[in-house]
């Protein structure tokens, strides 16, 4: 597993590098270089083996459900990228330990640049396709970090953002191409894809396939016109520059375009979409490098072009311009590294990058100058350097393909003057720079670095040259092995030489160099003309506009205008969204509306009842400002409905149904007690109108429904109820053996729902204080008498009544109308006549029994009730019953039943007791809690 | 205890939520060891469940010792052990941040939360429509009591609009259960399920109203676009472990939707099936859209998560509403495995974002967690790291657990180009949203001279359990990740199970036939 060894080996490096830091800069260094040793140490052994042309593939099984495995490929092209991931890093690590200031965290930068190295060698050594673009994502989110290194300055946020928005963005194209990749293929593994060229080429989904790739590609490789991250990614510090954006990460497109090469490769469309993509980039960003007063700026942009050049060979698609691609992966990385290290020894000395400023460092810095100078010849192809090879070669393929086309002849010219602009911008990087007069007004004196900081730009221009001059003996077997790799097949006939002889290569070379010296000297139009244009077309401009402007001030008008905040809007929404869900469904079905049954004659009664419903409906509707009135004529509708439950034999329905009603309408009084008399009008007229109108909709709906359903005959599980209610369940009373044996569960969940809301009103109120109103809305004075003698007295005297009753209710229960709840509701009527009529304090001192554990106790008892069935074996609640005597007074009153579904009864009606009283004597307590008398209730309310 | 192993998820928190109320008044230190033992026995019983159902047995515990379809059942398959095994998770995490003080708050803080627990596993765990309906009640109730702890305007003002919206479902759920009941005669949800496909025709309306009036009471539930309002402001302005333990009441809803889609509303219900497939996905789809423009919109970090929870619960229901590819029957299995592997990601992501809110507002006495750069950045840098991990988690990108569940339900999507492009294109929305959020949270503009001196600590070892509650959260996440091969293929039998739900059934109303 030395693949997956060597990929995790950074990721576990960045925390051990971290904490090394706080030792010192030295150990932090030190450190950082170890685990970038260790990891090419672990990669040896199968990088021998790729020279030998073996691939070495690992695998461990991640989630192969989903055909994703942990899968590590090295190969020539693997083996290629990881010797430029891991080298090129080494020689950043020990640059950054003497580019970065005391100031800045060394730690910090190592971590991320390991995480960022462990990413990377994960991208270029992945088997399986999603692992790769796993690792893809993980190098934008890494560069997002190490762009955003010096927190403060807005330009580095904002030039992370912009960078991990674009390669982020593209990371999803990419997945959305992979995925078609698999599904095409059957497989997300590369050795299958690679195999699968043809079947990919003639498949339907192949140009969707390849759009969704090539978008990931050149977003990550800044090709045109996603190109305007990478100049405002500078923001980073030089060596994350050097690192990144010169030599892997913008490398990782024209590195998946080299590896699917085989597989998408050899059709128009990737001719014309990569190569024509490739040629504008190395047009645009060659011409907009010459102009740029930004050293950095400028590399940034002749990056961007020599990456669309690499493009460019690959979308030619010949063998051997695949070669020549590989090539120059190699010697960009080789050159631009060592370019932008020097520029930031350049920076580091200097303090600004502005060649407007800098002039003249010939004298104070001979050593970096030359250095600098040979970098800059290779990359303006000059010959000798090893940027020239390449270049040679691109000329050449560019020849070859310009035969094949109409209006070929375009493709030499266009590729020319990019080499004109190329000459051109290396020349100035070079004379406006280093030859001059001295510079002036630097903020600070220039000098050569310290000694080990230019250690790294001696190696790469040391490499820069000896490929240059004797590519056959230095880099010819990675570039065979590597090559070979992208091809997947035999390599074409080339010749690694500088001498090629007299061909038109040579003369678009030729041309090149002269040109790029004559633009050079002669620029001072082509300045004046690009300070007039620049601006108009600022890409990070119109990005942010895009984002800024457009996405995010639409994200926000939308939001505000939907999310107002408003209830009356969301109940609106929800009950349209229930209408139309529910009308589409009854309507959109081809059943009739009515069913068969016949109808009830209509008696008197009845009508009459019925008709103060709909009164009593339409006077709370319209008087509901009115608080109390509204409240009034809600009583009587639930009265009405009680008479209803009467009339249609369902005396417990109407008993629970009037005492919850006398309950409910005293709670509702205390809390109409604080608040104003009347409700505020509704806003506007249209704003009744639609809600009248969803109102009438809903209840015409809910009317169809009634009608709807009440018109059948119901074919349900009932009949087995009242079946057997005796038999299994004991009881006589079916709407009781219901709710405490059938489906007591759900008795179970409901006394707890009212504990809790019981609980929940006491945590909302207890810290409450309210001001008690002194006057009524008519300015009257609230009465001074506020607990009536005669009232009193009643009460007092009703409270045995009102207990036996209850005690009757709760014990007959099971065979007649009666139950826990019923009693439970009665008994607490009866005590909050107490408090009603001689006020909470007085009452309180006398009925000292706290609510909550009365509450607690009821749950209690019904769970064990509930579970005692499990000594017997028995389900949860299963219920027993069975008939018993009482010993000396049995002849009295006979043999009685026993059922264990009474304890739990008499657990839902210490429930409902202490709930209804929790609640009630909170809010009556809400607007004293602030009194002495308050104060003394308050350590006897919980 | 094996054979009351269906119940003993339900009644473990109730048991300890009514000894919570009876000890009140023990001190709230021992309060506190006695829920976190009982949360402790709950993720054992939770395993323990998990563990008897894994192998595709179905458990059904008949309360009362009452028939099917007559009395009430639970039932526990993979997906309710699941449900469970997660919600008991999140629900450790969540308890242990709350001990940092915010349960001294206000009161029966812990009996509330055990009673939500209540609430939670018993919906997850019914096998009945109604009893359904009285376990969202335990939920709706005991999540009021908790989103209004600790008390102020704002909460209670959002407080009170979530329970209206909330009583509002209820009362269409009691319409929705009484057609369900009118037309197919009978509230077991197997039963249902078995009579379905003979449904009258003459009835077909009336059922057919019945199940679509359920989707609007689940969708709301859902927080499913248009019913997505209440959530931010509730979320956003309760207490954060409420809020964490909160991200996994939406899926309550979805929950509730994918068990009725498949068991009644299934490739197996005749004229009744595919009941909410015309409207369920372009809802999700939108859902996701509108739920990524409130996180861009959004302007401090709570808010943020909140929108993030409404664009999740789009993705998960995208992956249950996903279409067969091949047009056969409308339930497609893949997509609600992918789905089944998405839900505790996002349910855990979501929580960790609401933690490290609340751990922001701590430590950010200036700007709280609204997105503005503060001077104390010193001394919260490291959170800037825990929050790089979790806006990776949220946003779905790669490694973590979101990246998988993305890439799976996209797998489950292919050959429906608009679901890759919204999932996709909401997914670099979320990254601009959080990159954004993460800038201006951690990379100050200002000077540290200007910080303005810490909050006082709830308690003193308040930091401790928050960071132990803030890593369980991160721990969970990995172990989706790295645990990913077993969890997806888990998550995968649990929708083959979900797809023929003939076992259910038979499990159900027994061997000796379907009841009539």
């Amino acid at each position: 597993m030395n693949l997956l060894l060597a990929v995790l080996t950074p990721f576990l490096g960045a925390a051990l590098v971290a904490l090394a830091a706080r030792r010192g800069r030295a150990l932090a260094a030190w450190s950082a270089g170890a685990v970038a040793a260790l990891a090419l140490l672990l990669l040896l052994p199968a990088m021998a083996a790729s020279f030998g042309g073996v691939t070495t593939i690992q695998r461990l099984p991640w989630i192969p459900t989903a055909g994703l495995d942990l899968a590590f490929r090295l190969d020539g092209l693997g083996l290629l990228f990881a010797l430029l991931i891991l080298g090129i890093g080494l020689l950043v690590i020990l640059y950054a330990h003497y580019y970065l200031s005391l100031e800045d965290s060394l730690g910090r930068l190592y971590a991320y640049l390991l995480l960022f190295m462990g990413s990377m060698l994960g991208v270029v050594l992945s088997e399986n396709l999603i692992q790769l673009l796993v690792f893809w994502e993980l190098t934008s989110l890494s560069s997002f970090l190490l762009i955003a290194y010096w927190r403060r300055r807005e330009a580095a946020r904002r030039g992370a953002r912009m960078a991990l928005v674009l390669t982020g963005g593209g990371g999803l194209a990419l997945l959305a191409g992979f995925l078609l990749l698999g599904e095409i293929v059957g497989s997300y593994e590369l050795t299958s894809v690679l195999a699968s060229g043809d079947i990919l080429r003639a498949h339907p989904l192949y140009m969707p396939t390849l759009l969704l790739v090539l978008l990931g590609a050149f977003t990550k490789s800044a090709q045109f016109p996603f190109h305007f991250w990478l100049p405002h990614a500078m923001a980073a510090p030089t060596p994350v520059s050097a690192y990144l954006h010169s030599a892997t990460m913008v490398k990782a497109g024209v590195f998946l375009l080299a590896r699917l090469f085989p597989a998408l490769s050899g059709t128009p469309e990737w001719t014309w979409l990569v190569g024509g993509v490739g040629l504008a980039t190395l047009l645009v960003g060659a011409v907009i490098a010459l102009f740029k007063h930004d050293l950095k700026g400028l590399l940034a942009y002749s990056t961007i072009s020599h990456l669309g050049l690499i493009t460019a060979l690959f979308g030619i698609g010949t063998p051997l311009a695949a070669v020549a691609g590989v090539f120059h992966i190699i010697n960009h990385a080789i050159f631009k590294a060592g370019l932008f290290m020097a520029a930031g020894i350049i920076d580091h000395e200097c303090g600004t990058r502005d060649m407007r400023r800098i002039s003249g460092l010939w004298k104070a810095m001979p050593h970096t100058a030359t250095l600098a100078m040979v970098s800059a010849a290779a990359m303006a192809g000059v010959p000798l350097a090893n940027g020239f090879l390449s270049k040679e070669m691109f000329f050449a393929e560019v020849v070859t393909a310009s035969g094949k086309l109409p209006f070929g002849w375009l493709l030499p010219v266009l590729v020319t003057v990019a080499g004109v602009f190329a000459v051109a911008y290396s020349l100035r990087f070079i004379h406006d720079v280093f030859f001059g007069n001295e510079p002036t007004d630097l903020p600070r004196t220039p000098h050569e670095p310290p000694r080990w900081m230019k250690v790294p730009v001696e190696i790469l221009v040391v490499l820069c040259l000896l490929v240059g001059i004797f590519p056959a003996q230095t880099v010819a077997p990675l570039l065979t092995v590597a090559a070979a790799a992208v091809l997947q097949g035999p390599l074409p006939e080339h010749n690694l030489a500088l001498w090629h002889g007299v061909n038109p290569a040579l003369w678009m070379s030729m041309i090149a160099l002269a040109g790029g010296v004559l633009l050079y000297f002669g620029r001072k139009p082509l300045f004046t003309l690009h300070d007039r244009v620049e601006g108009r077309l600022d890409a990070r401009a119109i990005f942010e506009r895009l984002l800024e402007d457009a996405l995010l001030r639409t994200a926000r008008r939308f939001t505000a205008a939907v999310d107002t905040g408003s209830l009356q809007r969301q109940a609106a929404l929800f009950i349209v969204s229930a209408l139309v869900l529910g009308g589409s469904g009854l309507l959109l079905a081809p059943s009739p509306l009515s069913g068969t049954r016949a109808l009830l004659p209509v008696d008197g009664v009845s009508l009459m009842a019925a008709l103060a419903l709909v009164f009593a409906t339409l006077a709370a509707t319209a008087l509901h400002r009115q608080r109390l009135t509204a409240l009034i004529l809600i009583g009587a509708v639930g009265l009405v409905v009680a008479l209803v439950f009467v009339k249609f034999s369902a005396p417990d329905l109407a008993l629970t149904q009037l005492s919850v009603e006398v309950v409910t309408i005293i709670l509702l009084l205390l809390a109409l007690y604080f608040l104003p008399q009347e409700t505020p009008a509704e806003p506007s007229a249209s704003r009744r109108w639609r809600d009248g109108a969803i109102a009438l909709v809903a209840g015409s709906g809910a009317t169809m429904l009634a009608w709807a359903v009440m018109t059948r005959p119901v074919d349900s599980i009932a009949g087995w109820f009242l079946e057997n209610s005796v038999t299994g369940g004991g009881g006589t009373n079916v709407v009781n053996v219901i709710l405490v044996d059938f489906r007591g569960f759900d008795t179970f969940g409901e006394i707890t729902v009212l504990a809790i809301a019981a609980l929940g009103i006491f945590a909302l109120l207890e810290n409450l204080r309210l001001p008690a109103p002194t006057h009524d809305a008519q300015g009257r004075v609230w009465d001074a008498d506020l607990h009536p003698l005669i009232m009193a007295t009643f009460a007092r005297l009703l409270l045995p009544l009102a207990l036996l009753v209850s005690a009757f209710i709760l014990l007959r229960g099971h065979n007649l109308p009666g139950g826990g709840f019923i009693a439970g509701l009665i008994t607490a009527v009866a005590l909050i006549m107490q408090y009603l009529a001689n006020g909470v304090a007085w009452t309180h001192t006398r009925l000292p029994a706290q609510t909550h554990p009365l509450i607690a106790a009821g749950l209690l008892l019904a769970l064990l009730t509930g579970a005692a069935s499990w000594l017997f074996g028995r389900p949860f609640l299963t219920s027993a019953f069975g008939h018993a005597g009482l010993p000396w007074i049995g002849h009295w009153i006979g043999e009685f039943e026993l059922a264990s579904a009474m304890a739990f009864d008499l657990g839902v009606y210490l429930v409902v007791v202490g709930a209804s009283l929790l609640i009630l004597i909170n809010l009556g307590l809400a607007h004293r809690a602030s009194t002495p008398v308050g104060a003394r209730v308050k350590e006897a309310r919980n | 205890m094996n054979a009351h192993l269906a119940i003993a998820p339900i009644l473990a928190p109730f048991l300890a939520g009514v000894l919570l109320l009876a000890l009140r008044d023990l001190p709230m230190p021992l309060r506190r060891w006695f829920a976190l033992c009982a949360l402790l026995a709950q993720v054992g019983i939770a395993i323990m469940l998990l563990a008897a159902v894994a192998g595709g047995e179905i458990l059904v515990y008949r309360l009362g010792n009452w028939p099917a379809p007559w009395g009430i059942v639970l039932v526990a398959d993979r997906l309710a052990a699941w449900m469970v095994l997660i919600t008991t998770l999140l629900a450790l995490v969540a308890l242990i941040h709350a001990s940092d003080g915010t349960d001294r708050k206000g009161r029966h803080f812990h009996v509330l939360f055990q009673m939500q627990l209540f609430g939670l596993t018993g919906a997850f765990l019914t096998g009945d429509l109604f009893n359904l309906f009285v376990f969202f009640e335990i939920l709706l109730i005991s999540s009021y009591g908790l989103m209004l702890h600790g008390g102020g305007a704002a909460r209670t003002r959002a407080g009170l609009h979530y329970v209206v919206l909330n009583l509002l479902g209820s009362t269409v759920f009691l319409f929705a259960a009484g057609l369900i009941y009118a037309s197919l005669g009978s509230l077991n949800m197997a039963d249902l399920a078995a009579k379905a496909a003979s449904v009258a025709p003459e009835n077909l309306g009336l059922a057919r109203a019945g199940g679509l009036l359920l989707l609007a009471v689940f969708a709301l539930k859902a927080a499913l676009l248009p019913l997505h309002l209440w959530l931010p402001a509730t979320y956003a302005n309760t207490s954060a472990p409420v809020a964490a333990l909160f991200a996994i009441m939406t899926k309550v809803g979805a929950y509730a939707i994918l068990r009725t889609s498949t068991l009644v509303f299934g490739d197996g219900a005749g004229a009744l099936a595919g009941l909410f497939e015309p409207w369920l996905l372009p809802a999700a789809l939108a859902t996701l859209v509108v739920g990524m423009l409130g996180a861009l919109a959004a302007t401090s970090l709570g808010r943020l998560a909140a929108w993030l929870v409404v664009s999740s619960v789009g993705t998960l229901l995208i992956a249950f509403a996903l279409a067969q590819p091949g047009g056969v029957g409308t339930v497609n299995a893949a997509g609600i495995a992918a789905g089944l592997y998405y839900l505790p990601h996002g349910t855990f992501a979501a929580a960790l974002l609401f933690l490290l809110a609340e751990a922001l507002r701590r430590r950010r006495p200036a700007s709280a967690d609204a997105f503005a750069s503060d001077a104390d950045v010193a001394r919260y840098a490291l959170w800037g790291g825990v929050f790089f991990v979790a806006a990776v988690a949220a946003a779905g990108l790669p490694p973590l657990s979101g990246f998988v569940g993305k890439f799976l339900i996209l797998q489950a999507a292919a050959g429906q180009p608009w679901v890759w492009a919204v999932i996709l294109v909401s997914a670099l929305a979320g990254v601009i949203a959080l990159a954004r959020a993460g800038s201006r949270l951690f990379f100050s503009a200002t000077s540290a001279d200007a910080a303005a001196p810490p909050l006082p600590l709830n308690e003193p070892s308040s930091a401790t359990r928050e960071l132990v509650a803030i890593g369980g959260l991160l721990g969970l996440i990995f172990a989706l990740t790295l645990g990913a091969g077993p969890v997806v293929e888990f998550t995968r039998v649990t929708a083959l199970q979900l797809a023929d739900p003939a076992a259910y059934i038979a499990a159900v109303l027994g061997t000796e036939g379907v009841a009539r």
